[in-house]
């Protein structure tokens, strides 16, 4: 049977990996090769580097930090954050990742995704979506940062960083996403995102039984009863964290062995 | 040496780094007197079946791997790699394939079909392949004088052992005997193959860790004897 996957994420920042809460007092936590073979040794089911350097002259230095990554760790790697177009793509594919997750892009020009999964393959095309719920919305609504006219939905998709609100339908731009050829929906919650209250159930659920491709859970662990829920309450077929790997409060093994014993089916590896 | 097939499809730096890893040297080609030359031969690729044909016959690829086959040089066909052996593909439409291995490559079941707990496809993740005869006594498959798996890609192996797969067809040999394991996903389909000279997986060894490695290191010393 399938597994389980559970996904460490890395943001990656000039070619250094960086701990911050969304995205406020950056400090250095290390070369992102060496915290990625770490990872692979703790039987991490994939790793996922979003790379959230802001100038675009540094951009390269991912592509750098991949190439380095594949010689070293041999699990799939997805890389995200700031790819915009098939030579992005190709570059990181060619220096050794095996996807790449695309979000603003996608939204700018569906069109991107269709081309990029008809030639690179739909198995390598994950779109990252960042939802956010409308309660959220309608107080924007009130305080008059949005046009009350748009159509009142249940969340909405956010753009850049979760900085730039769209007006589209969370739950209808995974379907389009699927239709337009991605291989699978890297959702996170903006609401549950550092909060460490748990991913947003409801909406990974929604998304989970709208499409037929594979959904990642994001935004909120904090726990390992919340990956659970991810799986279960949530039916993701994975879930991404971030912090409770990276300051040690669970190793990979643990999260799996909790997961397990539970009776989720999850790889546990001797080695 | 042994030579990876480039035909601009897919990640080839990771199997190219993984053979080294393990201490076999390999190299990236799309160069046909390379491929001829070298003591082994690695189909890798993603991406669609036609597209992927295309680029063989365009990069004059497909004449050198019959002959490669024929010639009883070790060959491992990787995901696309093993579909593209055999006669026919139906993703996007029904194409021609290599035809070295009689039979189809076909899709897994829709997900939406009414299930309590319906398959997502792409099949994406960590998946456990029952490798054919092993553990069972006398079965085909089994070295008679070991009892161990005959099978020179899959020793020290164990059954049950999890790979990573990304595929959303899978392949369907008229000949049984050529199959080398399967897997569970709502269908049980054919994981992996091996005739003589010629093996193929639907996983990744490239990205299966400390298995996947040794699936290399195995396929890597064949080419050394």
């Amino acid at each position: 049977m399938l597994t389980r996957r559970i996904i460490p994420c890395l943001d990656v920042k000039d070619g250094r990996v960086v701990k911050g809460v969304k995205f406020l007092n950056l400090r250095d936590a290390g070369d992102p090769v060496d915290v990625a073979e770490g990872y692979d040794r703790e039987g991490a089911d994939e790793i996922t580097f979003l790379d959230i350097t802001a100038s675009h002259e540094n951009r390269n230095i991912i592509i750098d930090v991949v190439y380095r990554t594949a010689e070293r760790v041999f699990m799939p790697l997805t890389v995200g954050g700031g790819i915009r177009t098939l030579d992005d793509i190709r570059n990181l594919l060619k220096a050794g990742a095996d996807k790449v997750s695309v979000n603003t892009a996608a939204v700018k020009d569906p069109e991107f995704v269709k081309r990029a999964s008809e030639r690179f393959g739909s198995q390598c095309i994950v779109v990252a979506i960042d939802a956010k719920k409308v309660e959220s919305r309608e107080s924007r609504v009130r305080s008059q940062e949005i046009n009350s006219n748009l159509p009142l939905l249940k969340w909405e998709v956010f753009t850049h960083g979760g900085r730039n609100p769209t007006g589209i339908d969370a739950v209808e731009w995974a379907k389009k996403m699927e239709e337009y050829g991605a291989g699978e929906i890297l959702l996170t919650s903006m609401d549950r995102d550092g909060t460490k209250e748990g991913y947003d159930i409801e909406l990974t659920r929604s998304i989970s039984e709208a499409v037929g491709i594979p959904v990642i859970a994001s935004g909120g662990a904090g726990n390992l009863q919340h990956l659970y829920d991810g799986f279960v309450k949530g039916k993701a077929d994975a879930v991404l964290a971030a912090s409770i790997f990276h300051y040690r409060e669970y190793t990979i093994k643990e999260a799996k062995e909790f997961l397990r014993d539970k009776g989720v089916n999850v790889r546990l590896t001797n080695y | 040496m042994i030579a990876i097939i480039d035909y601009r499809m897919g990640n080839l730096r990771s199997v190219q780094k993984g053979f080294e890893k393990v201490g076999h040297e390999a190299f990236v080609t799309g160069n046909p007197e390379d491929i001829l030359a070298a003591n082994g031969v690695v189909l890798p690729g993603v991406g669609a079946f036609k597209d992927c044909m295309s680029n063989l016959t365009e990069g004059k690829l497909i004449d050198p791997i019959h002959k490669v086959i024929k010639g009883g040089k070790p060959f491992l066909g990787i995901c696309l790699g093993l579909q593209l052996l055999f006669t026919e593909g139906e993703e996007f439409g029904i194409h021609k394939g290599l035809d070295i291995i009689k039979g189809r490559v076909v899709r897994f079941p829709e997900p939406r079909t009414p299930n309590p707990e319906p398959l997502k496809v792409p099949h994406m993740g960590w998946n456990s392949i029952n490798i054919r005869g092993q553990g069972v006594k006398g079965s085909r498959g089994l070295n008679p004088r070991t009892l161990e798996p005959s099978n020179p890609l899959f020793k020290d192996i164990p059954d049950n052992s999890y790979f990573y797969f990304v595929h959303s067809y899978y392949v369907v040999p008229e000949d049984d005997s050529i199959i080398a394991s399967t897997t569970d996903y709502g269908v049980e389909f054919v994981s992996s193959i091996s005739k003589d000279n010629l093996f193929a997986v639907q996983f990744h060894p490239e990205k299966s860790q400390e298995m996947g490695l040794k699936i290399l290191k195995n396929f890597g010393d064949m080419c050394k004897t």
